[in-house]
């Protein structure tokens, strides 16, 4: 019954020292956000704040995004739909070839690597430079993010190191965080006044305005979407807000939320192009409107991409992101990766403990672990040994004489059962633990032998 | 009051022992406790596979058996939340008047019976293992994720302060999971045992030589790992510590 998500575990943190590390550093984004939000006197109303924001957002998206097209096209912006990932790869390869554009620079956005829009474009050509550090380091180990805001946190420094060194010629051994840093910014200052056109993912878009809302905190964002003429932006549909003044309850819960942070350190309001500039906003739906129409499962589209359900998961912290195999690991991703599709949809939903610290950390207070369970009984497709396992024991459950005749033979089977065997049942229990042992009556039989001496 | 004992599968079959206690804590408590042996599965194992079909049946057989209780007490917060939280999702009539009569046994003890000292003994030092279903979905304690407003006192806390001589140890993230998780200790063994040995390091490097709960299965899970590695505390479920009295059992070795 082992799934192939634990066994890509062991593959993706396989030493000890690698688990204890990875766990220590993804806790450690917990803790910092456990801080930051302990600073705030009314935290939990400020969730509150959030979740009813989001819950109108949805329950109006059709609107709102009506409203935001007709602002952002007064405000000078071309705005494009793109019904799927093929629609969005399509548009803004046409966008670049229009325009003659060849070198890209693109600031983090989880919806294209959704959409693949990378590989997409480097198919067909056109050079696309990731410039958030995390997001560059990734590219150049030709991997993918595991996390959602800290792309590399799998990597060591010394790992990094000898990337850079190989990628940007930095001296051999050189692993100082700083030093990297200084080589890679230098790296990535060329490829910016070079780049022929920005394309960036999308924080926040106000319907009221048309305006979209970026935050990052290497400045890679600005520099991405000011200095190329061509500025390509591309976001879900549900990352609309309502209006310009419900911005602040969003801003403030993700950067404490993400990092601890107070604030993100750039926070870039767009409303149009820039002057002698082109600004393209193109609006992916890639399985979001069936999403809406789930009634069970639609409050997913209200994540902000914090990932602070990530830094609190007892399961992603020891599995690391790539375990998953989804775009977006985590429970969050888990919750999304049956709709959104990816081979590893259907089992990502069993990879949790359904301890609920997910639920209780989220700024905009999705119910993850709820829906993780609410999947598993949606897309219930259990192996078939399983499925008559499962049938056996309710049957044996609800019928007193076969209950009784499952216990006796659970009770005889038990000996068998506690010995290590790759053919015994039991063995997923034992790879890892004793069982316990077996007591010599179930409490039924004492008590019934308790009330027949009492009669 | 009356009070009818609702007891998980495996601690009828497997840990015998809870359950007398439970029995007798609740005694004790004054309260005349009745066990109904015909009652079954509350379902959780196969709700929490997605099997819901099955899950509904044994919600009602559940609710039927337990019908006329006053009270229905279980010395697991993962059952009861279950019965609470979950059978009404699953559309199983009766599931609204049952859940505000089902209580986990600290719960149940504090906050019903307002009793916290049951006159027991216990010289270890002992570390807390808050069952994340108790804790997170019947507000048994405050969940380390919520930042300021109004704190739930844990009543398992407030047992085991009450209990003479017994030493509360501080444990490094005292509300992370145990990675027990129902079927996910069996789909995802790897995984299960990576937090369950972590959780069992924290409370050994905090000195505990015991850990307990409300919930046995999350501390059958720990027994496991720890009789496999051979390190960590021992584990013992509340009902047992509250049920020994001024009797107090040697330290098994």
């Amino acid at each position: 019954m082992t799934t192939s998500f634990d066994q890509r575990a062991l593959a993706t943190l396989p030493s000890r020292g690698e688990l204890a590390q990875h766990d220590a550093a993804v806790w450690n984004l917990r803790l910092r956000r456990d801080a930051a939000a302990a600073e705030v006197p009314d935290w939990e109303a400020l969730r509150e704040r959030a979740a009813a924001l989001k819950a109108f957002t949805l329950d109006h998206l059709d609107e709102l995004l009506i409203g935001f097209e007709e602002k952002a096209r007064a405000a000078g912006a071309h705005v494009h739909w793109a019904t799927d990932a093929t629609a969005l790869c399509r548009i803004v390869t046409e966008l670049l070839s229009a325009r003659g554009a060849r070198r890209v620079v693109k600031s983090k956005s989880m919806l294209t690597e959704e959409c693949g829009l990378n590989p997409h474009l480097e198919a067909r050509g056109i050079e696309v430079i990731d410039t958030d550090l995390g997001e560059r380091i990734v590219q150049l180990a030709e991997e993918k993010p595991s996390h959602l805001i800290v792309p590399a946190i799998h990597k060591t420094r010394r790992e990094i190191g000898a990337l850079f060194h190989r990628h940007m010629g930095t001296p051999e051994g050189e692993d100082d965080p700083e030093r990297l840093t200084r080589f890679a910014r230098a790296d990535l200052r060329r490829r910016f006044l070079a780049a022929d056109a920005g394309i960036s993912g999308v924080n926040f878009a106000v319907a009221e305005t048309g305006s979209i809302v970026i935050v990052s905190n290497e400045g890679n964002v600005d520099l991405g979407t000011s200095l190329p003429t061509l500025h390509i932006a591309c976001l879900g549909i549900e990352k609309l807000v309502p209006a310009l003044a419900d911005l602040p309850v969003f801003l403030r819960l993700l950067a404490r939320s993400a990092t601890g942070q107070p604030i993100s350190a750039y926070t870039s309001v767009l409303t149009g192009p820039r002057a002698g500039g082109e600004l393209h906003i193109v609006l992916v739906d890639n399985g979001r409107s069936a999403l809406l129409s789930n009634e069970t499962q639609r409050g997913a589209l209200a994540c902000i991409r914090c990932g602070a359900c990530l830094n609190t998961c007892p399961v992603y912290r020891r599995a690391g992101g790539h375990a998953y195999g989804s775009v977006i690991p985590g429970p969050i991703g888990s919750v999304l990766g049956p709709a959104l599709g990816g081979a590893a949809g259907a089992e990502l939903p069993h990879a949790s403990t359904l301890c609920g610290s997910c639920s209780a950390v989220c700024p905009v207070k999705i119910d993850l672990h709820g829906q993780l369970l609410a999947w598993r009984g949606e897309r219930y497709r259990p192996p078939p040994a399983e499925r008559l396992l499962s049938l056996g024991a309710a049957l044996a459950l609800r019928w007193p004489v076969l209950r009784g005749l499952a216990r006796a033979a659970l009770r005889l089977l038990w000996p068998l059962l506690a010995r290590r065997h790759s053919r015994n049942p039991a063995e997923a229990w034992l790879a890892a633990r004793e069982l316990p042992p077996l007591p010599k009556h179930s409490f039924r039989a004492q008590w019934k032998q308790r009330e027949r001496g009492r009669e | 009051m009356n009070v009818a004992l609702f007891l998980p599968c495996y601690v009828d079959q497997l840990a015998p022992d809870v359950a007398w206690a439970t029995l007798r804590v609740l005694e004790r408590a004054g309260c005349q406790v009745d066990y109904d042996p015909d009652q079954g599965c509350c379902g959780q194992p196969f709700l929490n596979r997605g099997a819901l079909r099955e899950a509904r049946a044994l919600a009602s057989r559940h609710l039927r058996c337990f019908a006329g209780a006053a009270a229905v007490v279980s010395p697991s917060s993962s059952c009861v939340a279950t019965v609470r939280r979950r059978f009404g999702e699953l559309g199983v009539s009766g599931a609204h008047e049952s859940g505000p009569r089902t209580f986990e046994l600290s719960e149940f003890l504090v906050r019903v019976l307002g009793k916290t000292q049951l006159g027991a003994r216990f010289p270890y030092r002992v570390a807390m293992l808050q069952s994340c279903h108790g804790l997170r979905e019947l507000g048994l304690g405050t969940p380390s994720e919520r930042a300021g407003g109004e704190l739930a006192p844990s009543p398992l806390e407030s047992l085991l302060r009450a209990v003479e001589d017994l030493a509360l140890v501080s444990v490094e993230r005292p509300d992370e999971c145990c990675g027990f998780g129902g079927a996910f200790s069996v789909t995802h063994p790897t995984l299960s045992a990576r937090i369950g040995r972590a959780r069992l390091r924290a409370m050994a490097d905090a000195g505990a030589q015991y850990v307990t709960g409300t919930d046995a299965s999350c501390l059958l899970h720990l027994d496991g790992i720890r009789r496999r590695e051979g390190f960590g505390p021992r584990a013992i479920h509340l009902a047992e510590i509250l049920a020994n009295g001024a009797s107090v059992p040697e330290l098994a070795s």
